[in-house]
């Protein structure tokens, strides 16, 4: 198994003003699927695309399949599939031929009529890209990608502003392309995509990587696979998140609206105890809920923000 | 063959697919434009402004200024007396079939005259004889004036000292249709040009499509070579058109050869490529575009003589107006359709062609901006 893509120290600064990506390094391995998590403007486009060989990077080195942009940029472009953030491909041409003529510039591109049926797009094969859902037009984007029967698929942000549903169809076919050997590389701001689509992934936040790992891994290392959230009358000052903290299996405790959350490994120790705890200081429980910890718990501790937040 | 210069790698291991043929080297020329000709076949608008707009151009300023049988001046006579005097001199003087007169009360002659329906108003003064109102900026009033005043002082008695005659002469193709025709082929050879290149290049890179086709293998110089070859298949069909019309309906005769005036278009059409190429090398947004566009042929528009002779301009400008890829390429198209002229002897005009086109070629290759 080697290494397909590879960035070491990777900047770019916009305008001699704006950086967008400030020291960033990446390694990922053949038949990997690896996300970029991060909010908005995290630096993921910037980065995404400086690896695609659309942006010059301003300072690191990138080598994809072992090759430079600056050698072999022919040679890499015939190796790579690529789906931009958003574009508008021309509405006036029909799915076919929109396939086709993606198709034209590949030297040994896949049969079009086969990604068509792949992508599910058989039936819309003579209807003008311009009256496409939005889900549809999404999967002929990727179409566009696999056609040239590629080694690498760069995803921007593939799933964004789609139903349900149309999700789904695209983490199929993503799953699909990675089963056949190849390599994937997406960012994206949803964590459940993130959780059950990436092998492995990083987390980027102003333009760096602040944790790098499988979703389980990072769920784990950044404080136990379980959340216990409740809130009790009385105000839960600084003295009585220090009570929570205490208590058995508490890995760390935060304030989240009005709730107390508290990331345990082993709830069956820790709710008893907490319910122990409450009696004690006769105070009531409002409310009292346990959950999976997810990436968002993760995104949460490590930056005190939410993912989504604007 | 391709497999000997690629690395071996993991990743090749795929499922087998139905084999697609391996596509050559002008595969995505090809594709590239055909795909431009069918979006084109399928924009209403285009078919109308490439094809219908300048036909109906053509034919609207056709008639308008029609040569007038004959060259009859309007004039009219202020009703009151001595006015159906006026009228019967004129009508019994040589000059009868060529003056039109009309008899109308002081207001309404006065208005008929200030708006351009006569040439001239004639005023009887009460004495016997007549004031000329006329407006010395308006050639036509100008020699109206002259016309009416030789038949009125002819049909009064007046002997001239010297016998003399006249011979009418109409040049094949000097009427104002014939030197339209060339000139609207010219504009929109440029107009076709500037938009179809300039205006479609900045909109894809609105649509961020110019940056998913240079994420993929395409040759860029593919790319730029099928949008100018769809603009010259465009350019055929519009010549083709416009003289065919010119011919059938104004009885237009072009006297050069088919090849010529085609291969001139198809110069004036590269060498605008070039500058709408240029003009759109940076701009974003459409909007930006369309405003450069505009600011780059207005000059053109009104002084490479489209609808009119650019001799009309002062001297100083003339080396200027001629300087223009559009003068340059108005004139060659008129000595080529109007007069016949070989290729050769439009050698100057077709390297000013020539340099706008190459010398905007270059400087788009160094601003260009594909994303």
């Amino acid at each position: 198994m080697g290494t397909v893509i590879q960035c070491r120290d990777l900047r770019k600064t916009y305008d001699g003003r704006v950086e967008a990506v400030r020291g960033l390094s990446l390694a990922i391995e053949t038949g990997e699927c690896f996300g970029l998590l991060g909010p908005n403007g995290a630096g993921k486009t910037t980065t995404i695309e400086i690896l695609e060989g659309l942006l010059e990077p301003t300072g690191g080195q990138v080598s994809i399949l072992g090759h430079t942009w600056q050698e072999n940029a022919r040679e890499l472009r015939e190796w790579l599939g690529i789906s931009l953030q958003e574009t508008r491909l021309s509405e006036k041409l029909t799915v076919r031929e929109t396939i086709e003529l993606f198709a034209s510039f590949y030297r040994e591109p896949r049969c079009s009529g086969d990604v068509l049926e792949q992508m599910q797009l058989s039936e819309k094969g003579d209807t003008w890209v311009g009256k496409l859902s939005g889900g549809q037009r999404q999967r002929l984007a990727v179409a566009t990608a696999l056609v040239g029967n590629p080694k690498i698929l760069f995803l921007d942000e593939p799933t964004t502003g789609l139903d349900p549903q149309s999700r789904r169809q695209l983490w199929d076919i993503i799953r699909a392309f990675q089963q056949s050997g190849g390599t994937v590389l997406l960012t994206t701001h949803y964590m459940d995509e993130a959780e059950r689509l990436c092998d492995r992934l990083a987390i980027v936040d102003y333009g760096k990587i602040i944790a790098e790992g499988t979703p389980a891994d990072l769920i784990e290392r950044l404080g136990g696979h379980h959340v216990v959230e409740f809130a009790v009358s009385g105000n839960s000052n600084g003295t009585a998140l220090e009570v929570w903290r205490g208590l058995p299996g508490v890995e760390s405790v935060r304030t989240d609206d009005g709730l107390v959350c508290l990331h345990v490994h082993e709830p069956h120790l820790t709710i008893p105890a907490l319910l122990d705890a409450v009696d004690k200081q006769h105070e009531q429980l409002l409310h009292l809920t346990t959950r999976q910890a997810s990436l968002e718990d993760v995104f949460v501790r490590l930056t005190g923000r939410h993912l989504r937040e604007e | 063959m391709a497999v000997s210069e690629q690395p071996v790698h993991p990743a090749e291991v795929r499922k087998p697919d139905t084999p697609a043929p391996r596509n050559g080297r002008w595969s995505g020329y090809t594709h590239l434009l055909m795909a431009r000709m069918k979006e084109l076949q399928r924009e209403p608008e285009v078919i109308f402004w490439v094809f219908v707009f300048p036909l109906l151009l053509a034919l609207g300023l056709g008639i308008a200024f029609r040569n007038k049988p004959a060259d009859v001046t309007s004039i009219v006579i202020v009703a009151g007396p001595g006015a159906e005097d006026a009228l019967a001199m004129i009508r019994r003087s040589p000059q009868k079939d060529s003056i039109h007169a009309d008899v109308l009360d002081q207001a309404k002659a006065l208005q008929g005259f200030r708006l351009g329906k006569y040439d001239l108003a004639v005023e009887p003064d009460g004495r016997g004889g007549f004031r000329y109102h006329y407006d010395p900026s308006r050639q036509e009033s100008v020699l109206s004036r002259a016309e009416v005043d030789d038949a009125l002082q002819i049909a009064a008695g007046r002997k001239d000292p010297l016998p003399t005659s006249g011979v009418s002469s109409s040049e094949p193709g000097s009427r104002y249709i014939d030197f339209l025709i060339p000139g609207l082929l010219g504009m929109n050879i440029m107009n076709a040009a500037m938009w179809g290149i300039g205006f479609a290049l900045v909109e894809m890179r609105q649509r961020k499509l110019l940056k998913r086709f240079v994420a993929t293998p395409m040759r860029r110089s593919d790319f730029l070579l099928a949008l100018t070859s769809s603009r010259l298949v465009l350019m055929l069909t519009e010549v083709g058109l416009l003289l065919g019309f010119g011919a059938l309906i104004f009885q237009m005769r072009i006297l050069g050869s088919l090849v010529s005036i085609l291969l001139l278009g198809a110069v004036g059409a590269i060498s605008f490529g070039g500058l709408g190429l240029l003009t759109a090398s940076r701009a974003q947004k459409i909007e930006s575009a369309s405003g450069l566009i505009n600011v780059v042929m207005m000059p053109m528009w009104v002084f490479s003589g489209v609808f009119f002779s650019y001799e009309r301009f002062p001297a100083l400008l003339q080396p200027f107006i001629k300087a223009l890829p559009l003068t340059a390429l108005n004139d060659a198209l008129r000595a080529t359709i109007l007069q016949g002229a070989s290729l050769g002897s439009q050698a100057g005009r077709l390297l000013i062609l020539v340099l706008w086109g190459g010398i905007s070629f270059l400087l788009a290759l160094r601003l260009f901006r594909w994303t």
